[in-house]
């Protein structure tokens, strides 16, 4: 491609982000080429600087984020010196945003049609008519159901899979030349995820427009971008075509992101004996809206059952009957044989001790105002009575089993660990009641590849040790191909298919889970188009959204 | 919109019962006070037998249910009964002129309050940290850190003495709609003063609660000018907490406004009702009490309605 061809040319892109007084580097001198018309992906963790990066593409820098140095020539703009009114005119017109979460991106007191009409008319692309009759036009050329009516609900009323589709849509608005996605599918389930990825490819195509692609799902990524380019901690790792990239990374790090997926944990024995823990015809319902039907499944010791299925399935609601947070409406709860108490407050404290949970957000499951001694400490000390010496020797043990130095760790606050060592310690106060059972509830989807492929040997780990059973709520099947031993899936409160791993990974299967385990993203660049070419030939249902 | 209308309705049962309550308490209240109407009028000149001879006139030498059930079915039938200090007057006689009086002083008050603390709350949130933000914020916070009567005295001082507004806010008989507002301006000021600060930072803080809110980024990534931002995409997200904060200013407004209608002399409702307490006389307390927390349960629902009103997701919610 001849240079006159560049859109976006950014040279030694350096940004720091504010820390009490002192700014960080979070950007190290980053470049960064974009050609008319290209897809270039940006991979990296948490804390990487992809986003960052994503707009400072746009002349922007989040509050508490400054950009320090190098140039951004935007098509002949110098971005950086760019007045606030002049990237204000550029905003949304020639570069538009697609956010993370829709949900939370759209303005939940405006029509969406209110928000896709704002950009053109406001930057003098469209009247208000011409507008809405274009959106209603891209609508249907991204496949939104009832592409006249969608457009007058307000956003809380179209689902999050949709959503993200009107907000493309809405960044399409001004036919910009450049759009920024910043990991618009990472919070949508597998089967609607596929559907988004799809229209986003099919729109930016058919106009032609240049995009930065942020992701930290190389899969995902894979079926998106011309180009990847790979950050580590606000460096660039290395950058190649697509192809090239998934063929032959050639810096290690690279290739430990590819590693990740390889961790599998043995198979285990069949299991002897009674079930742990065994769901009987459970029914439960929130108010009026029923959630469970008469689901039925075992949990055997040193086992570790994954239940899967997508958001609003039902999963986490049979946790919480589990531990008596919601009493069912039918069906009971066997521990080792016995019926327990539906509701929490009628259990045994060692009922109670012997079921265990680890929480999906770290953050908010942690007190972010004790101490770890204290955060540990607490169930050591009311199921099992320790205290004084004997608290502080157990402590500083789970800190060890949980691969933290006690002496460094002890005495710290939630805040001052990182994100995968939070949810160490939630590992760790689920175990310091000694218990016989643990639910884990999405307790990686927060976490990046490598630092829960981390949790996962942890658990693993533990389980061996101490003869625990696992309940593993997920929706990624990666990690069900991880770590399960059986498999239960569900949707619509209901389990639609369960059994063993190995059977459950073999077909001939029920045709959601079918859906399910096609709709995973696999490292082949051309896996989407292919899986959209079957489907269309086989008419397999098209994703679970309502 | 059902939704709204089985809220209002629901709401309003609620606040009988809750008026309800609060006629006991005010019943109650009053009894535990001192003396009763017999002592209060015959003051010095008290002795035994005119005492229980007035008791007996007026039934209160009654038990004290007895009483309460009295008043409590003549109120359920409209009566709020007759005035014990001026012998045979209908209570609803003597609050109606002075309900009207507090009613204009509020919504006078209310008419320059209300827009002038959202202006200003919304423009310190646009122009957060600059000088204007710190100078509004600084004298709004003066305001309301003085004592009422002494902001009323400092207007007087300025505004009186110079002769441009009269300091005394009586009302001569048949004055007309221009010459009420020039008389009452000095304490709707004083009010003014008093109840912006509040509203006007709320609003502030309703807003610039929201500025980090995705859609805000998202609003300011489409190109939208800050204005925009914070009157089309925050302002209609805070409508919720600054219309409670307006509905509790608007009630103070009506209930709280004693002191400045001693200083210029309007005959209010509050002033009436302390009278009225001085005096013992009961049924008036009573029904003013009754009006006053009839205005906080209606001011209260009204905010309600419209934060509802102002939310999609409960409007439309399926």
């Amino acid at each position: 491609m001849s240079t006159q061809d560049v859109l976006l040319s950014i040279r030694d892109l350096k940004i720091e982000g504010k820390s009490g007084d002192d700014w960080l580097p979070i950007v190290n001198g980053v470049d960064l080429t974009l050609h008319r018309g290209e897809v270039l992906g940006l991979i990296g963790e948490s804390g990487a600087g992809k986003s960052t990066i994503g707009l400072a593409a746009m002349g922007f820098a989040r509050d508490g984020c400054r950009i320090s140095g190098g140039t951004i020539d935007f098509d002949g703009i110098d971005l950086r010196r760019a007045s606030r009114e002049q990237l204000r005119r550029l905003h949304g017109k020639r570069i538009a945003y697609v956010a993370q979460s829709a949900a939370a991106s759209f303005n939940p007191a405006h029509r969406l049609m209110e928000q896709y009409c704002e950009a053109p008319v406001r930057h003098g692309v469209m009247s208000r008519s011409e507008a809405e009759r274009d959106a209603v036009d891209l609508y249907r050329k991204i496949r939104l159901p009832d592409p006249e009516g969608i457009g007058f609900r307000y956003p809380h009323q179209v689902s999050g899979g949709q959503l993200q589709r009107a907000m493309t849509a809405m960044a399409m608005s001004c036919r910009p030349d450049l759009i920024i996605f910043d990991e618009p599918t990472t919070a949508l389930d597998v089967t609607t995820q596929i559907e988004v990825l799809a229209a986003i490819r099919d729109i930016v195509e058919q106009f032609g427009t240049a995009a930065i692609y942020i992701t930290h799902d190389l899969a995902v990524v894979a079926q998106m971008a011309d180009r990847i380019k790979i950050l580590l901690r606000g460096d660039e790792i290395e950058e190649a075509d697509t192809r090239e990239m998934l063929a032959a990374p050639k810096h290690d790090y690279t290739r430990s992101l590819w590693a990740v997926r390889a961790f599998q944990r043995p198979e285990q024995p069949a299991p002897k004996g009674a079930p742990v823990v065994s769901l009987r015809n459970v029914s439960a319902s929130y108010g009026k809206v029923p959630v469970l039907d008469n689901i039925s499944f075992d949990i055997h010791p040193r086992r570790t059952v994954a239940v899967v299925g997508e958001s609003g399935s039902g999963k986490s609601t049979a946790a919480r009957v589990i531990t008596g947070l919601l009493p069912p409406t039918r069906g009971e709860v066997l521990f080792e044989g016995d019926a327990l108490p539906p509701d929490y407050r009628k259990r045994t404290r060692e009922q109670l001790r012997n079921a265990q949970m680890i929480y999906q957000m770290a953050d908010t499951a942690l007190n972010p105002k004790l101490p770890i001694r204290r955060i540990i400490g607490r169930p050591a000390q009311m199921y099992l009575g320790l205290n004084g010496r004997a608290l502080t020797e157990r402590i500083r043990e789970l800190l060890h089993l949980i691969e933290l130095e006690p002496d460094e760790y002890i005495d710290r606050l939630p805040s001052e660990l990182s994100g995968g060592q939070k949810q160490r310690i939630g590992i760790a106060r689920a175990l310091a009641a000694e218990p016989r059972f643990i639910i884990c509830d999405e307790v990686t989807s927060a976490l990046d590849q490598i630092v829960a492929e981390g949790i996962l040997r942890l658990l693993d780990r533990l389980q061996g040790a101490f003869d625990l059973a696992y309940m593993f709520i997920t929706h990624d099947l990666a990690t069900v191909r991880a770590i399960a031993d059986d498999v239960v899936v569900m949707q619509k409160g209901r389990v639609v298919e369960q059994g063993p791993k190995p059977e459950m990974f073999a077909p001939p299967h029920e045709p959601y889970t079918e859906l399910l385990l096609s709709s995973v993203p696999e490292m082949d660049p051309d896996w989407l188009s292919r899986l959209l070419e079957e489907r269309r030939h086989k008419d397999l249902p098209q994703g679970a959204e309502k | 919109m059902a939704r709204v209308w089985r809220m209002i309705a629901q709401r309003l049962a609620f606040g009988v019962v809750t008026l309800f309550v609060v006629s006991i308490i005010i019943f109650g209240a009053t009894e535990l006070l001192p003396g009763d109407f017999a002592q209060a009028v015959l003051g010095q000149a008290a002795t035994a037998e005119s005492v229980a001879a007035i008791r007996r006139e007026l039934n209160l030498d009654l038990p004290v249910y007895i009483r309460y059930f009295d008043w409590l079915g003549g109120v359920v039938q409209g009566d709020f009964g007759t005035s014990l200090a001026q012998r045979g007057r209908p209570v609803s006689d003597m609050i109606l002129s002075r309900l009207g009086n507090t009613f204009f002083l509020a919504i006078y008050a209310a008419a320059m309050a209300v827009p002038l603390a959202l202006t200003l709350g919304i423009l310190v949130a646009l122009w957060r940290n600059s000088l204007f933000d710190r100078i509004a914020n600084s004298t709004a916070l003066s305001a309301i850190s003085f004592p009422e009567f002494f902001v009323a005295y400092i207007l007087i001082f300025v505004l009186a003495q110079a002769g441009y507004f009269p300091s005394m806010a009586r009302m001569p008989a048949g004055a007309d709609l221009g010459e009420k507002l020039y008389r009452a301006f000095l304490p709707a000021l004083t009010l003014t003063l008093v109840v912006t600060a509040h509203m006007m930072r709320m609003t502030r803080a309703a807003i610039i609660n929201l500025l980090s809110s995705p859609y805000i980024e998202m609003a300011r990534l489409k190109g939208m000018r800050p204005s925009r931002v914070i009157v089309h995409h925050a302002l209609p997200n805070a409508i919720a907490p600054i219309a409670n904060v307006v509905a509790i200013n608007l009630a103070y407004l009506i209930t709280g406004v004693v002191v400045v209608e001693v200083v210029f002399v309007y005959p209010g409702l509050g002033q009436l009702m302390v009278d009225s307490v001085s005096r013992r006389d009961i049924p008036v307390v009573q029904a003013i009490a009754l009006i006053f927390a009839a205005a906080y349960v209606l001011l209260n629902l009204l905010a309600d309605v419209i934060s509802t009103l102002s939310n999609p997701r409960l409007l439309y919610r399926d």
